[in-house]
């Protein structure tokens, strides 16, 4: 499974919020850590914003918090606010084949896991995993590059 | 073969230890399951202890962790050693857990878990798993927060016609 590009900004930038308690980020903190721009950034944190995800605080020293709870918001959450993690093969017309409707079975299959495994995992989750592999913000921008 | 894991939890008025289930638990906890499944199983829970409870207890293991202070019944967890099931090697099986809805968050699933993580080590596996219904979202956000991923398994099931 692939994710778009603002996905993975978006789940990267609420692993950088949610790093320490409290901690608050501007788009080009983060934007420079997984070098991508801060126009990028800005628009994905706006959606993120718009989602009660996180807060935007204002003023010198303003940036982003994380506003959820780490130990109750998954991947899908953020995932669905940049995805259609609807099935692909959902809308492809009622008169279907029986072998549509057999691949299309199969499909929805392949979707019902991903989604399971997006939803199981939480930030804080995430972010042991996180821990767990040493990831270093080197091999993380390598990841969001080539993505 | 006794098991005692004391854990400390969250809450300094709720020190627990686990330790291998007695009959005196066990109207407690078809209490607690039947408050968390709204379904009464009395002669599961029974059948249940006698054979998870009394035999072969250097591969089963049924747990509870208690509070220390009052000695009731917070949660438990059974499991047991299952030997070339699906052509496995050795692993071990958690097939229940449960905590009292009013104490979780209190790391009292995480010391059931890491105290039959202990029995099962002992008993010389190094690999544990359980299955979890998708829609169950908390038992598989707990599970996942403890570093459970998905296993190299498939569960297949078909409608008997």
């Amino acid at each position: 499974m692939r994710l778009q590009i603002s996905t993975r900004l978006a789940i990267f930038a609420t692993l950088e919020l949610t790093a320490r308690e409290g901690i608050q980020l501007s788009v080009g903190e983060i934007g420079e850590k997984y070098g991508v721009s801060a126009h990028h950034l800005a628009k994905v944190m706006l959606v993120m914003c718009r989602a009660g995800l996180v807060r935007s605080v204002r003023g010198a020293g303003g940036g982003y918090q994380f506003s959820g709870n780490p130990r109750r918001i998954t991947l899908l959450d953020v995932a669905q606010l940049f995805e259609d993690l609807s099935s692909a093969e959902s809308d492809s017309g009622a008169a279907a084949t029986p072998e549509d409707q057999a691949l299309r079975e199969v499909l929805h299959e392949v979707d019902d896991m991903a989604n399971a495994t997006l939803g199981s995992i939480t930030i804080a989750t995430m972010r042991k995993l996180v821990d767990r592999h040493g990831a270093g913000g080197t091999r993380r921008a390598k990841a969001v590059r080539s993505a | 073969m006794a098991t005692a894991t004391k854990a400390r939890a969250n809450k300094a008025d709720c020190e627990v230890s686990v330790r291998r289930v007695q009959a005196g638990d066990l109207p407690q906890v078809i209490g607690l399951d039947t408050r968390v499944t709204k379904l009464a199983k009395n002669e599961y829970w029974v059948d249940v202890f006698k054979r998870y409870g009394r035999q072969r207890l250097h591969e089963r293991f049924f747990l509870v962790a208690e509070n220390r202070f009052d000695r009731r019944v917070l949660g438990f967890i059974v499991g047991e050693i299952r030997v070339w099931e699906f052509g496995s090697t050795p692993c071990g099986w958690v097939f229940a857990l449960s905590v009292d809805p009013d104490i979780r968050l209190q790391n009292v699933g995480t010391a059931l878990l890491d105290a039959i993580s202990a029995e099962f080590k002992r008993a010389g596996v190094s690999k544990m798993r359980t299955m979890v219904a998708r829609d169950a979202q908390l038992p598989m956000l707990f599970f996942r927060s403890e570093g459970m991923m998905a296993g190299p398994y498939l569960q297949l099931e078909k409608d008997l016609d």
